[in-house]
């Protein structure tokens, strides 16, 4: 609104004329730019924390790179490499079974909230336990699970009793994930359980009234009038489960480090062995592992995005 | 109400449902069970594989004695919290700024802007593990307390962007409005209006991030490599490689690891879960 105009304010003193000058250009201005002001902060950090990194990794994983001395650009090469590669493929299969068994975390957090939407003496505090292992580290998780599955730790009476003694289910390549799978969806569960517990509490009154009315009992009310309206909680404990099972890395490092004989790796752990570890220092090759993941997370965020972009053009 | 009240159903269902729970709870939390008796058990009953009966020593605080003695818990505690505090006051304070940006402010990249916070997320954290720990090395923080901590302010920006964005625009945009024809500058509605409403928003995410913070194993391992910064995840891990017979010793330390997260809840269980389960029941 021309605030660059010098001519009406050319009889004020210049001391005043540029406060006065800056005021009313803030005034003028203020709605435009305090929300910028405000984003600033938060926006930096994030374009320089996470939003870079992700096309600095792209870029990455067309190198040849260890960290240190000059990296040299290869192309496609690293990816090329990745379909040669034996253990990215068991890498990419037990993500699947992570991915798969997790999806287990949703049923069964359904049941458990089902079995717990009770008003009965210490309910409550019933209902928080149940949620205890999730707030407890996933590392704390995967050592009390390593011992549990330690053939001379706390399983290892019931194994006797089964005719399996000393067996060591993290040092078998054939069921290791399953063990930490196991493991890992155990708070998963509990995650899930609290969302439909949040969703059971808001559900519609009238309309399980109206539905018993009409004589809906059992599994036809559950299937048709309450499962609808778990809606919201579904697609939520699906997002946060999906999330979970790609982000595998704690369990696997703490309870196998990817072994026996790489069988236990997911793409996350097999990354960052590739890039950090023993493996040497692939900086390339772990991003090209990395872009992988990126891209089949990608497909998840995308869908969760347009989930929130059709809420937000009906509440607009 | 669903299912339908234990209290309208029969006798038997009341009485079996009242055992049921219990009994449950008890098979679910067998292996947090398992742990705890083992921390308080000595090495005579781990040797002598008593993992499920009476402890014959109640040790449980000379193990933990034990633990503060001959290992670096005590500092991995104090890096533990020197890391989740700092982040939680940053995260929390930033994310008051952009959500309220992002929820009562009409611009062109308004939405974009948001979806990419989101969006930034949910990445898997590999794709920003070799430049985050480069550009860390350059600016001279790696292996430091504040490196991590700068790292994950900026990370949980992007979670808490959302959820603040989303409380703050379901707050009555008519207060605003009425500041605003009052003279009231965009900074004190700010301070003044928005602040003071969003207090449960901002408690049940200082909570879960605490939490989450709290619990990180993964940039702990990447950004940090010495004792001197290591949080208690990353050197619950260390042990666990040193400490492979002394179980009840790690027990102890694994109880000592979750303590805060678990008092931390149990203080603030509305808002935590306020804060997790946000959009579970509607939208």
């Amino acid at each position: 609104m021309g605030w660059f105009s010098t001519t009406p304010f050319l009889n004020v003193p210049v001391s005043t004329q540029i406060t006065y000058r800056k005021s009313s250009w803030w005034k003028l201005n203020q709605q435009r730019l305090t929300p910028w002001i405000f984003l600033f902060p938060g926006l930096l950090l994030f374009l320089v924390y996470v939003i870079w990194p992700i096309f600095n990794s792209l870029y990455i994983s067309l190198l040849q790179w260890d960290g240190l001395s000059p990296a040299i650009y290869v192309g496609l090469s690293n990816y090329i490499e990745l379909l040669d590669d034996e253990y990215f493929y068991i890498s990419l299969m037990n993500n699947l079974k992570w991915l798969i068994l997790f999806m287990l975390a949703v049923p069964i957090g359904l049941g458990l909230a089902i079995f717990l939407n009770q008003t009965i003496f210490g309910i409550r505090l019933i209902k928080s336990l149940f949620f205890f292992p999730f707030v407890i580290s996933q590392v704390v998780i995967g050592i009390i699970f390593s011992w549990f599955y330690n053939p001379r730790g706390v399983i290892g009476p019931f194994l006797d009793k089964l005719g399996l003694s000393n067996y060591a289910i993290l040092a078998d390549e054939n069921f290791a994930t399953y063990g930490i799978i196991f493991a890992g969806i155990y708070p998963q569960i509990a995650y899930c359980m609290i969302l439909y517990l949040t969703g059971l509490n808001n559900l519609n009154t009238d309309q399980i009234e109206a539905g018993r009315m009409d004589g809906a009992k059992g599994f036809s009310l559950f299937k048709n009038i309450i499962l609808p309206q778990l809606k919201p909680a579904t697609f939520l404990a699906i997002v946060v489960t999906v999330i979970g099972s790609l982000r595998s890395f704690d369990m696997v490092a703490i309870m196998t480090q990817g072994g026996p004989y790489g069988s236990t790796n997911v793409l996350a752990y097999y990354m960052f062995e590739t890039a950090l570890s023993e493996y040497g220092y692939r900086m390339g090759y772990g991003s090209a592992i990395a872009a992988v993941l990126f891209t089949i997370m990608m497909f998840y965020i995308l869908f969760f995005i347009y989930r929130m972009y059709q809420s937000e053009k009906k509440g607009l | 109400m669903f299912p339908i009240p234990i209290q309208k159903r029969p006798l038997i269902n009341r009485i079996s449902y009242k055992i049921l729970v219990p009994v449950s709870l008890f098979i679910w939390l067998i292996p947090l069970i398992g742990i705890m008796l083992t921390s308080i058990r000595g090495l005579g009953d781990i040797t002598a594989g008593n993992y499920w009966g009476i402890p014959s020593e109640f040790l449980l605080f000379s193990n933990i004695k034990d633990v503060f003695q001959n290992t670096p818990m005590l500092s991995y505690i104090i890096n533990s919290f020197k890391i989740t505090i700092p982040t939680v006051l940053g995260a929390v304070a930033i994310s008051c700024m952009t959500g309220f940006a992002l929820a009562s402010y009409k611009f062109k990249a308004n939405l974009f802007i948001f979806f990419t916070f989101i969006a930034g997320n949910f990445v898997p954290f590999q794709i920003l593990m070799i430049p985050v720990r480069d550009l860390t090395f350059q600016m001279g923080l790696y292996d430091t307390v504040t490196g991590l901590v700068l790292f994950h302010v900026a990370f949980q920006t992007g979670f808490c962007t959302l959820f603040m964005r989303n409380f703050i625009k379901a707050l009555p945009n008519e207060l605003f409005e009425a500041a605003r024809i009052d003279g009231t500058s965009e900074i004190n509605i700010f301070l003044k209006i928005v602040v003071p409403l969003t207090r449960p928003a901002i408690a049940a995410l200082s909570v879960l991030i605490f939490t989450f913070i709290w619990n990180d194993f993964f940039w702990a391992t990447v950004l940090i490599q010495g004792q001197h910064a290591m949080p208690i995840t990353a050197g619950l891990k260390s042990l666990n490689g040193q400490w492979v017979t002394v179980y009840h010793l790690l027990s102890a330390g694994s109880i000592i690891a979750a303590v805060p997260p678990v008092i931390m809840f149990f203080l603030m269980q509305k808002h935590f879960i306020a804060g997790l389960t946000l959009g579970a029941s509607k939208g």
